[in-house]
């Protein structure tokens, strides 16, 4: 079950192949027309996008490798720039990353075939189920007295 | 003390079961070496020379008989029946086996303690004031804060795969006794017109490039302190350097990008961060703040009963000035001449608890130093408490002194050494001991690190010894002037190093130096150095001359 590049779309309800016929454009290389998806590189400064959210439907975020964290970051600074639309990370995470990804705005992770054969379905499925953590309860509303 | 709550123990708990899993997915090859390694470094397991360590965290020191008994059955079931404090406040067991860890992590949560982000690029164990909540110079409690953060960076989403290590340290005194200006991010509370805030600095750290952090914040509204270390953490994920490990501390990043630079986009970040803030935060602190109450009250006399000469020294030495006049703050020396710096047995571990429940408000506290601490000792109680001490090898009158010497693991455990620390550790305090000049000396740091990584705080002490390897042998380099406190420094290198045979002479030539050279006994050697400077103890250790003040 995998997609034409042999890649795996996890989310929440498991594994999946990617969408046929989604082209995401380089950041690099935007033109004039705002393309529907676009891929942002961990080094890339996503302010240059804030005018142009509104329009995006997806964007993709590299993880070159899985010790390298930039990606968590630029994803939440893409929620607190008001993107809505479906956010992907891409590349080397693992399993265990997955809570992560998701606590920090990521809708799904592209895996490759490789890992995805190394790590099925059921390790992603079991790091889902994590619940809520620490920063979910400080940055919470303050509870209502009494 | 902080006591669990029981969002704390579910998470602690599913984390060992993690962690059980990570293992046994390990040991069958779904995770890779390179994969498992980030994964049992997050829960503080290391790869030694000889063995695994198991780093487990005392955050901000702190801890309690129930938790120092723990520690005794886990050293004594599953180690060789001893542990070792270290400088960030945390114990090593040096010779854990892999699959007993899953057991050893369970052990630990049955008590309120884990190992997690002890290690790996990630937000270490927070540390702080030994003295919190009993020092007479105190202005507020830093372990409230200090809870706080601890609980705000567990597991945090975003910063778990930093570009390296995090380490924050947090004092609420006059005296900085958390070397925080030797940190990623050091925070002293302050209070200003009434409102209670933290002066923020940023950078500093040890290691092969030793910088003294720099204040990007002269002074945060304490309301403030979670959104403003997001900002900051968020800025150096984004940008600190991922090319080389060497260059990846936020220290670099403020070194190459310049403060200012750094400062307007941290603030730039905050109105973004604290608007995230919902108030949550405020609750949780006030909750936690409960929990650090002052003992209840525990009237006694204020002087201290007389005692053997012995007991009067080791009351010279080991006592520090309560907030309460009829309390004292208790150091318990882990630095007996010849015993290995920061080790201390089961046996020993258990004395320990049984003094802190009897005498002590069931507080104990682990200093950077690699000391312990009992933080509040009812001024009546000190002659029962030092027997007892004496009774368990422990009451060794030389804190502060120069053989209460830091020392890391060094080549004797460390995978990265490349000197031994302990054996000369050992002997320095041994010789000083025969010297019977301690005491007339007073007050004076020695630090001794087995690499460049300076895990023994060298830069930082009077005395700084680096252990470094010279084509196959091991050489010393020393270092002089360092201070840890608010007029922090990083000391000055003298020369070439010292063979492991000429290296306790050196330091004796020195401390002789310095008692010719200062005015009176209440001139630090701090104070002489920034007078005097090099010149005079180089002399004495080159030129084989007398130190002369041509100052």
């Amino acid at each position: 079950m995998t997609g034409a590049g042999g890649s795996i779309i996890v989310t929440d309800a498991g594994f999946a192949v990617p969408v046929p016929g989604e082209r995401f454009v380089p950041l690099a290389i935007l033109g004039e027309a705002t393309p529907r998806a676009v891929d942002l590189a961990p080094e890339d400064d996503p302010a240059a996008l804030a005018p142009l959210l509104h329009a995006i439907a997806a964007i993709r975020i590299a993880f070159p490798v899985f010790s390298d964290g930039r990606g968590f970051s630029l994803a939440r600074d893409l929620r607190r720039m008001g993107f809505r639309g479906r956010l992907r990370a891409a590349g080397h995470l693992i399993a265990d990353q997955y809570p992560l990804a998701r606590a920090c705005g990521f809708d799904e992770v592209e895996i490759g075939a490789e890992l995805a054969a190394r790590q099925p379905e059921a390790d992603w499925r079991c790091a889902a189920c994590r619940g809520r953590g620490y920063l979910d309860r400080i940055k919470g509303p303050e509870p209502n007295p009494g | 003390m902080y006591a669990y709550a029981e969002f704390d123990e579910d998470f602690v708990r599913a984390r060992v079961r993690q962690f059980r899993d990570q293992v046994e997915r390990r040991i069958d090859g779904r995770l890779t070496e390179d994969e498992f390694k980030p994964l049992r470094l997050m829960n503080g397991l290391y790869l030694q020379l000889h063995a695994y360590m198991l780093r487990v965290a005392i955050p901000y020191g702190t801890l309690n008989s129930r938790q120092m008994r723990q520690l005794a059955m886990v050293a004594d079931r599953w180690d060789r029946g001893y542990g070792h404090f270290t400088t960030r406040q945390n114990i090593q067991f040096n010779w854990p086996r892999l699959r007993d860890v899953p057991d050893m992590l369970d052990a630990l949560a049955d008590v309120g303690m884990h190992a997690i982000q002890t290690s790996g690029n990630c937000v270490r164990n927070v540390t702080a004031d030994p003295f919190a909540g009993a020092a007479a110079d105190e202005i507020a409690d830093p372990r409230p804060y200090a809870e706080l953060l601890r609980q705000w960076s567990t597991d945090h989403p975003e910063f778990q795969f930093l570009p390296r290590k995090f380490k924050i340290a947090i004092t609420g005194a006059e005296e900085d006794r958390a070397v925080t200006r030797a940190h990623d991010i050091g925070l002293r509370l302050l209070r200003q017109g009434g409102e209670t805030g933290f002066e923020v600095s940023i950078g500093g750290g040890l290691g092969r490039t030793p910088m003294l952090g720099r204040v990007i914040r002269a002074f945060l509204p304490e309301a403030d302190l979670l959104p403003y270390v997001e900002a900051i953490l968020g800025v150096y994920n984004r940008l600190g350097r991922r090319d080389n490990k060497y260059k990846a501390r936020i220290k670099i990043a403020v070194h190459e990008m310049g403060l200012e630079t750094l400062r307007e986009l941290v603030e730039a970040r905050f109105v973004k961060t604290r608007a995230e803030f919902g108030g949550a935060d405020r609750a949780m602190l006030a909750g936690i703040a409960g929990h650090f109450a002052p003992p209840a009250s525990c009237h006694g006399p204020e002087t201290i009963p007389p005692g053997s000469p012995a007991f009067r020294a080791w009351c010279d030495t080991n006592l520090t000035r309560h907030r309460r006049a009829d309390h004292a703050i208790v150091t318990v020396s882990l630095k007996t001449p010849g015993q290995v710096p920061g080790d201390v047995t089961a046996a020993q571990m258990r004395v320990l608890a049984d003094l802190a429940e009897r005498y002590g408000h069931d507080d104990l506290r682990i200093s950077h130093r690699q000391n312990v601490v009992l933080p509040h000792v009812r001024k009546a109680d000190l002659p029962a408490v030092f027997e007892a001490l004496a009774g368990a090898g422990l009451a060794a009158a030389n804190a502060g002194l120069v053989s209460d010497i830091i020392a890391c693991p060094g080549l004797d455990y460390c995978a990265l050494a490349t000197a031994r620390s302990i054996p000369v550790a050992q002997r320095i305090a041994l010789r000083f001991e025969a010297l019977k000049l301690e005491h007339e000396v007073g007050p004076l740091r020695l630090n001794i690190s087995g690499c460049i990584n300076a895990c023994g705080h060298h830069h930082v002490a009077d005395i700084g010894i680096l252990g470094l390897e010279r084509a196959g042998v091991e050489t010393y380099q020393m270092t002089l002037g360092g201070d840890p406190t608010v007029t922090a420094a990083i000391g000055e290198r003298t020369g070439p190093g010292f063979s492991s045979d000429e290296i306790v002479g050196a330091v004796e030539r020195i401390v002789l130096a310095y008692l010719d050279l200062r005015r009176d006994a209440e001139e630090t050697f701090a104070e002489v150095f920034r007078r005097v400077g090099l010149g005079p103890f180089q002399q004495v250790l080159y030129e084989g001359g007398e130190a002369t003040d041509a100052a």
